[in-house]
């Protein structure tokens, strides 16, 4: 395992899915022309590193809006009981993702245990034919901090189950590894808790996650503006996750936008390679030919 | 029975099919999923699966979130 004494000078060259553009090699199966800087998620080829959260958005226009703005082309969705008694004709969520032309990806959010989590995630696969699923086994009502035996437990059944699984998890590179050991094609790690604005808490943590597994980061959770999202691509992550930070923004629209362009801002920066921090200044116009007066 | 957590008028032998017209919904619907009694009933079985008495329903649909 590299040591690196500067977080944002690790990230590059050698970690996993970190490095520059040239170094990604395109699913061989897909016939398409491969993008600039794909990412790859169990073996699905995506061309956007941003994902959409669809909750809390004021109305269906303005988050088709937001999911186009924002070029994601893989959002999340819930499932709930059905209204009894409620219309059905207007046009529905499912209808107006599918126009958008994204894959979805289903969540267990609210389940309080592996149990409930595994039994949501065949629930979607039913209801959405897809096996991909965004675990979330939640802890503590205040918080929404993930409930990490449950997470495991449920994350190994569900693998055993052949679903593509995304553990929403802490931010620890411990039990990232353990979630990857057990066969998640993914991990997604909170900058902080969810809906919180608060941004990444601990940004070293988050690139020793990068360090620690081979599959790809996606920051999931706490990112409030779009200085939030660049810190995620610079530090290492593969992926952002957005849902509050869009939708809840006075314009999400816009929003969305800026969020896309933050994601590849931090992407390039990440692969150009910063400089070293210093305490002292270190003139960038040599001294050599300076007049004297 | 229970449906979605309301105690409901529905008699048991009723198929989910069924069930689901009441709502409203065609059994070729996207983006629902029903539960009986803790388990997932495939979309396949839904024509032909009567409901015991006693049954809890779950139907559920897509929702934003997340």
């Amino acid at each position: 395992m590299p040591h690196h004494d500067e977080m944002n000078t690790t990230a590059g060259a050698g970690a996993p899915n970190g490095g520059p553009p040239e170094d990604s090699s395109p699913d061989t199966t897909d016939v398409s022309p491969a993008p600039p800087d794909p990412l790859t998620i169990a073996s699905r080829i995506l061309r956007s590193r941003l994902l959409l959260g669809t909750g809390g958005f004021p109305s269906l226009e303005l988050m088709d809006e937001s999911i186009a703005a924002s070029g994601s082309e893989l959002v999340t969705i819930a499932l709930r009981r059905i209204e009894v008694g409620a219309e059905r004709s207007r046009g529905s969520l499912i209808d107006v993702l599918a126009d958008a032309g994204v894959q979805l990806l289903p969540n267990t959010a609210g389940c309080r245990t592996a149990r409930d989590a595994v039994l949501t995630a065949k629930l979607a696969r039913e209801a959405f034919a897809t096996d991909w699923i965004k675990l979330e086994v939640i802890g503590d009502e205040d918080t929404l901090l993930p409930d990490a035996p449950e997470l495991l437990r449920a994350a190994e059944e569900l693998v055993d189950e052949g679903f593509v699984v995304l553990p929403y998890t802490t931010d620890d590179p411990v039990l990232a590894r353990r979630l990857v050991d057990v066969g998640c094609s993914a991990v997604m790690p909170l900058g902080a808790p969810i809906g919180s604005g608060m941004g990444i808490r601990n940004p070293y943590n988050i690139a020793l996650i990068r360090e620690a597994v081979s599959v790809p980061v996606i920051l999931d959770a706490g990112i409030g503006t779009a200085s939030d999202a660049a810190l995620a691509m610079e530090l290492g992550c593969d992926a952002v996750m957005a849902a509050s930070a869009i939708s809840r923004a006075q314009d999400p629209v816009r929003m969305a936008r800026a969020m896309r362009h933050a994601v590849d801002a931090g992407r390039l920066a990440h692969g150009a390679g910063r400089i070293p921090r210093r305490h002292y200044a270190k003139a960038s116009t040599p001294d050599e030919g300076l007049a004297e007066f | 029975m229970i449906l979605n957590g309301e105690p409901s008028e529905i008699p048991a032998g009723e198929t989910v099919a069924a069930v689901l017209g009441r709502l409203g919904l065609q059994t070729d619907a996207r983006g629902v999923a029903v539960a009986v009694d803790g388990e997932v009933l495939p979309r396949s079985r839904w024509e032909t699966f009567a409901l015991p008495e006693d049954a809890r329903v779950e139907v559920l649909t897509a929702m934003q979130g997340g």
